[in-house]
């Protein structure tokens, strides 16, 4: 139950705050000046220079020692941000000095040797990623979509809960619920179809053990998609009911107005929704760790085992046999966390762009 | 109707009933999952359950007493180190938020709050587990709260916006200073959505797995130390899950009933929290 819509995609509604000066003379000082307001001449209270209101402040010392307090605490996130990072860099330091640039694009992982190269964890954690995504935005924007438009109004609070209940249930319930029921459902019924129709590409190739790329995307998408599909319902919601109208208006159907009109228009947010997603899936840990397989391999089949790079942290980070291998976990947590970072500042600034009302720059994208 | 609108009718509710269709599947998967961990969990709730600790494994019967302990004091106090710092950045975001800092800060917590846990756990080992030498459950809790911080910073500062400005006006007019508005006025008309964020947040934490690994490592028997290894609900499901044994399986699942129980008593919790107070405006 991590989003209500507000609370996880945390769109501020009114964006600006006003500062202490504003705070005092903007709102008490211009309050009686609308004349529309105030048909009777109210006098207007004595010009109140800003610099005595300034004064005032300044010796209330509880105000002072409130905002002082505040702004320890809220130095916290960067701080740890800041300290995060620079450890990172720091524990991944000989790893980095030793394998160089290309420890991204080498497969051999041997702690024991001392050589180690993250391609296929790099590999498996963007194929499962989008492998997540592919199953994964069909169904959020079905859902943000039939929510906003289509729903009977008596059926949006209850699916728009259900759907959020799915982003309640901890990784591991996934992880567990992976191997123990969806693994034999997709052994029984799904993979024998897929293998007898489509069994002679690359991507279906190989013996299925159950443990694969196919199950750990299959997950990742249901964990997803409560995610994606909450911020685009903000999104869809954010459009201005003169888009679907003017549409109307037109002569469209109804689909047509929502594909052409508001669709279009929330463009922006949709993408920004979608890559947050993909934040997600990439550095989901449990759930996939226990149903991708864990393999140190790169095959362009889903239906063979695969490893990402959360779970090879998750796996190996204790267990680390040598400085090395350690350094070298580092730096995986390092490339992880880069990622991770840059994907979720682009969705943000997606979001904030439609969600502050100023959706003008959507359609640019 | 010609056939040109006909065919653009037929597409609309096709293509309705496709986007209705995509909606219940997403439901779908929520009560197939739900099914499941009734119909495979239910059965093993017992008395033995709640009060026995694991026996060694191979044999039937046991329990898991110290995860649900060790879930409760690791969570416990990694609220107690998360909420004042959340809640505080929170108030701040709202009432001085409009500067550079406040950007920065709104920001930080965004992009902390989209970073893998697991990595949070990596900044928990090198801080504590390190320098003390060992696994400690209160490398774990803080883990959790580095979790936490951000959400709560979120939402307490989406509550505070909510809280009319004609309040604050009315407080200050009566001659109260800022930092007692702030709290006795500002914060006490949004306590019940900050207090909805909080348990939203703490729900979060509960069943994160990740950050646990390499700090609270995870116990066989039962402890109360803090700086000491200890269980958690999240890891023994884990461990459970990955064994051989029929028994550890069937434990598995009623341990993932429980800690699925306790997440949705807290997040429904929140959400009849929030109707009763911001019912109307939402």
């Amino acid at each position: 139950m991590r989003l209500r819509g507000g609370f996880f995609c945390a769109m501020p509604r009114c964006y600006r705050s006003v500062t202490d000066a504003e705070y005092v003379s903007d709102r008490m000082t211009t309050l009686p000046i609308h004349p529309a307001t105030t048909p009777h001449a109210v006098p207007a209270p004595a010009p109140t220079p800003q610099s005595e209101w300034r004064t005032l402040r300044g010796t209330n010392v509880g105000d002072r020692l409130y905002r002082a307090t505040l702004t320890a605490l809220a130095l916290v996130l960067p701080l740890l941000l800041v300290t995060l990072l620079a450890e990172l860099v720091v524990g991944a330091w000989p790893a980095i000095k030793r394998f160089g640039l290309p420890f991204v694009w080498t497969s051999v992982w041997d702690p024991v040797a001392g050589v180690f190269g993250a391609a296929p964890m790099i590999f498996g954690t963007l194929a499962s990623s989008l492998l997540a995504l592919l199953i994964a935005v069909p169904l959020a924007l079905g859902v943000a979509i039939y929510l906003t438009e289509f729903s009977p109004k008596w059926l949006r609070q209850p699916i728009a809960f259900l759907v959020e209940l799915l982003a309640a249930i901890p990784s591991v319930v996934y992880g567990l619920w992976g191997i123990f029921v969806l693994i034999p459902f997709l052994r029984s019924y799904v993979v024998p179809p897929l293998r007898a129709t489509l069994g002679w590409t690359p991507l279906f190739g190989g013996v299925f053990y159950g443990n694969s790329l196919l199950a750990g995307g299959i997950i990742l998408a249901i964990m997803i998609v409560p995610y994606i599909a909450a911020v685009s319902r903000e999104v869809l919601l954010a459009v201005p009911a003169s888009q679907r109208e003017a549409a109307l208006g037109m002569g469209a159907t109804r689909w047509e107005a929502v594909w052409t009109a508001v669709v279009p228009y929330g463009r922006a947010g949709l993408i920004g929704a979608v890559i947050l997603g993909l934040g997600r899936a990439l550095g989901e840990t449990m759930a996939v760790t226990m149903v991708i397989g864990n393999r140190h391999d790169i095959s362009l089949s889903v239906l063979q085992p695969a490893y990402t790079m959360a779970a090879a942290i998750a796996n190996e980070f204790s267990e680390a046999v040598s400085d090395l291998h350690l350094a070298a976990m580092f730096e995986v947590g390092l490339v992880l966390f880069v990622v991770t970072v840059i994907v979720n500042a682009c969705a943000r600034l997606l979001i904030w762009r439609v969600a502050r009302g100023t959706a003008v720059g959507s359609r640019a994208l | 109707m010609s056939g040109r609108s006909l065919r653009r009718h037929v597409t609309s509710g096709l293509m309705t009933g496709l986007v209705a269709v995509l909606s219940f599947t997403a439901v779908l998967a929520l009560v197939l999952i739900l099914g499941d961990l009734i119909a495979k969990g239910a059965s093993s709730l017992n008395w033995d359950f709640f009060t026995k600790n694991p026996v060694p494994a191979g044999q039937s019967g046991g329990g898991v007493a110290n995860a649900i302990v060790g879930t409760g004091i690791i969570v416990g106090l990694a609220a107690l180190i998360g909420l004042p710092i959340g809640i505080g950045t929170g108030l701040y975001l709202a009432e001085y938020g409009s500067g550079r800092l406040g950007w920065i800060v709104r920001f930080v917590a965004d992009v902390l709050n989209g970073t893998p846990s697991i990595v949070i756990g990596i900044f928990a080992w090198t801080w504590l587990v390190r320098p003390m030498g060992g696994y400690s459950a209160l490398a774990g809790s803080v883990a959790l709260a580095a979790l936490m911080i951000p959400m709560i910073a979120r939402t307490t500062e989406e509550m505070v916006r909510l809280v009319p400005h004609s309040l604050r006006e009315a407080a200050l007019a009566l001659g109260y200073p800022r930092w007692r508005t702030s709290l006795r006025v500002v914060a006490r008309t949004a306590l019940a959505g900050i207090v909805t964020g909080c348990l939203v947040g703490v729900a979060r934490i509960a069943g994160e797995t990740a950050p646990l690994l390499f700090t609270a490592l995870g116990n066989l028997n039962f402890s109360t130390s803090v700086t000491q290894p200890m269980q958690t609900l999240p890891h023994q499901i884990y461990e459970y899950a990955s064994g051989p044994f029929e028994e550890w399986h069937r434990l598995a699942w009623a341990s993932a009933l429980v800690l699925m129980s306790l997440v949705l008593l807290l997040g429904v919790t929140a959400r009849w929290a929030i109707r009763q107070r911001h019912g109307a405006a939402r």
